[in-house]
């Protein structure tokens, strides 16, 4: 059964230098304050997984979290570039960044893989492309009855998935709806797992459309109101977009960046 | 003589016009969002749109900044995981249109979107990377590319494959097991590419009203092959321009508060 606890005490204990972590979120429920959180606890060495490398692994990247860098679409939506991102990939800025790429269908099947318990995944996808010229981790495989050639993707088994949700109940289940994205499997697949929820309720209302993680496949939950800004939690806030847009001029520059990672993260007060 | 529209619009409005009433069309942000939202408070009002996100049958009512605003959810027919869009939806050919965008295109309606210049470990410009974009051209019914039109984009030789339009030219889709029919046409601003039915070559088949095929070739990274039978396309009609300066203007607004 999930524990609830701090985000302090979540991340202390779950997240550990040197992790393969992935915090998952499809632009909808990205877990912006747990990543918070990894930054002020100063930890190093990450290999960060996720499909949409967005503003979220923008200030993990540029704080220094990260070694490498597992995904298939690092930009910032709908608005550009990920400078910070960017600036470790071009000048190894603020240390050099590895990279492992594919494309959102592979990293998907990928989860999917990781959470079934199977080792590799089998898609249509890649073919033609330059990606598996970089990387081991995107081969062929023929078809056993039809003798097709397909792509097979290894399992991904992170050692902590860290999700954001709306709600949970005192036994640590853990309800979400709206675009649920890749979590699901994102958290099956992990060998750990953090759940930051709007809210801690005593019954869990059905709502159309919902995921519900099981509290026994949970490992912790914390409850963090509004964990997802400038994400978005549906039904409890929307996408501030706005803040999406002002990144751009942030993280353009290493000054503002760590100013802005100086005010808004290293020096906010956590509740213990 | 100007016209009352900017070149962008006209872009706009020709992609548009391409999606078919009716159909299941993959949407990408920006640009391709910006005209399948077009077609549908238009011509093409049951246009099923697609989103990476997993929300099938979007219906905004504003434009979304994300593929994962939470306006698409909201007026979706239905929300699926991420998993399940690009495996139960996409890979087997349920999607009739892959809408797609494009950092650098060559002849054969190849895409990159991955890196610029320098080697790929140490690029000059690193893009954003793959996304769908992938599986989106090799499994889309079709696809249609709409994209600026100038000497960077247009380029004799991708630095990177990242999606595949007709590869080294014709058979090379079917060599390589890709299941959709690839691009079937390229949106610019200066006017309308679509490929030779032989070479599978892009070929300028029409022009914006205003632009000459000089201009189009001047943007073009390669010897570019113009049609026999060029023709221009039809200006923006006042009520396309007035509907796509709505969508826009919803862009602007403020959005805050739950």
């Amino acid at each position: 059964m999930a524990k609830l606890v701090s985000l302090s005490d979540g991340v202390a204990d779950l997240v550990r230098d040197g992790d393969v972590v992935a915090l998952e979120g499809f632009t909808h429920l990205i877990p912006f304050a747990a990543g918070h959180e990894i930054i002020r606890q100063g930890r190093r060495e990450l290999t960060l997984v996720r499909m949409t490398p967005d503003v979220i692994y923008d200030q993990l990247i540029g704080a220094g979290c990260a070694r490498r860098l597992i995904f298939s679409w690092g930009g910032n939506p709908g608005v550009g570039s990920l400078h910070r991102f960017r600036d470790a990939v071009q000048n190894s800025w603020p240390g050099p960044l590895e990279l492992e790429e594919h494309s959102h269908a592979g990293m998907a099947n990928r989860y999917v893989a990781g959470a079934s318990g199977l080792p590799f995944a089998v898609l249509r996808g890649y073919t033609g492309t330059d990606l598996p010229r970089h990387t081991d981790n995107i081969r062929t495989i023929t078809c056993p009855f039809t003798g097709e050639t397909l792509t097979a993707v290894p399992a991904l088994r992170p050692d902590v998935t860290v999700v954001h949700a709306q709600r949970a109940d005192r036994a640590g289940n853990v309800q979400m709806w709206g675009i649920a994205g890749v979590q699901k499997e994102a958290v099956l697949a992990a060998r750990r797992s953090l759940v930051t929820v709007e809210e801690v309720v005593d019954e869990l209302e059905p709502v159309p459309g919902q995921v519900v993680l099981p509290g026994w496949a949970v490992t912790a939950v914390a409850e963090v109101p509004g964990g997802a800004h400038p994400s978005y939690a549906q039904g409890y806030s929307v996408r501030d977009n706005d803040f999406y847009v002002e990144w751009d001029a942030i993280s353009r520059d290493r000054d503002t960046f760590r100013d802005w990672i100086e005010g808004h993260v290293l020096k906010v007060e956590v509740q213990a | 003589m100007s016209p009352d529209y900017t070149a962008d619009e006209m872009m706009t409005v020709a992609a548009a016009r391409q999606l078919r009433d009716g159909t299941a069309c993959f949407v990408g942000i920006g640009l391709p969002s910006t005209a399948a939202n077009l077609a549908r408070a238009t011509h093409a009002p049951n246009l099923v749109l697609v989103y990476e996100s997993g929300c099938l049958g979007a219906k905004p009512d504003r434009l979304p900044l994300s593929i994962g605003d939470g306006v698409l959810a909201d007026t979706a027919d239905a929300v699926v995981s991420v998993p399940e869009v690009f495996n139960y939806w996409l890979q087997p050919g349920r999607i009739h249109v892959g809408f797609l965008g494009a950092a650098q295109l060559d002849r054969y309606g190849n895409i990159n979107t991955t890196v610029v210049g320098g080697e790929y470990d140490d690029p000059r410009v690193r893009l954003p990377g793959a996304g769908g974009a992938p599986e989106i051209a090799a499994s889309c019914g079709e696809v249609v590319v709409i994209v600026r039109q100038n000497l960077r984009t247009f380029t004799e030789r991708v630095d990177f494959v990242t999606s595949v339009g007709y590869g080294a030219g014709p058979g090379d889709r079917e060599r390589l097991g890709l299941r959709g029919g690839g691009p079937r046409v390229v949106i610019t601003d200066l006017g309308v590419l679509e490929p030779d039915p032989v070479s599978c070559e892009l070929t300028l088949t029409r022009l914006h009203p205003g632009v000459t095929t000089d201009q189009v070739r001047a943007a073009t990274g390669w010897d570019l092959a113009v049609a026999e039978r060029l023709t221009t396309g039809d200006p923006p009609t006042a009520h396309e321009l007035t509907v796509l300066r709505a969508l826009e203007a919803t862009k602007r607004e403020k959005r805050g508060g739950a």
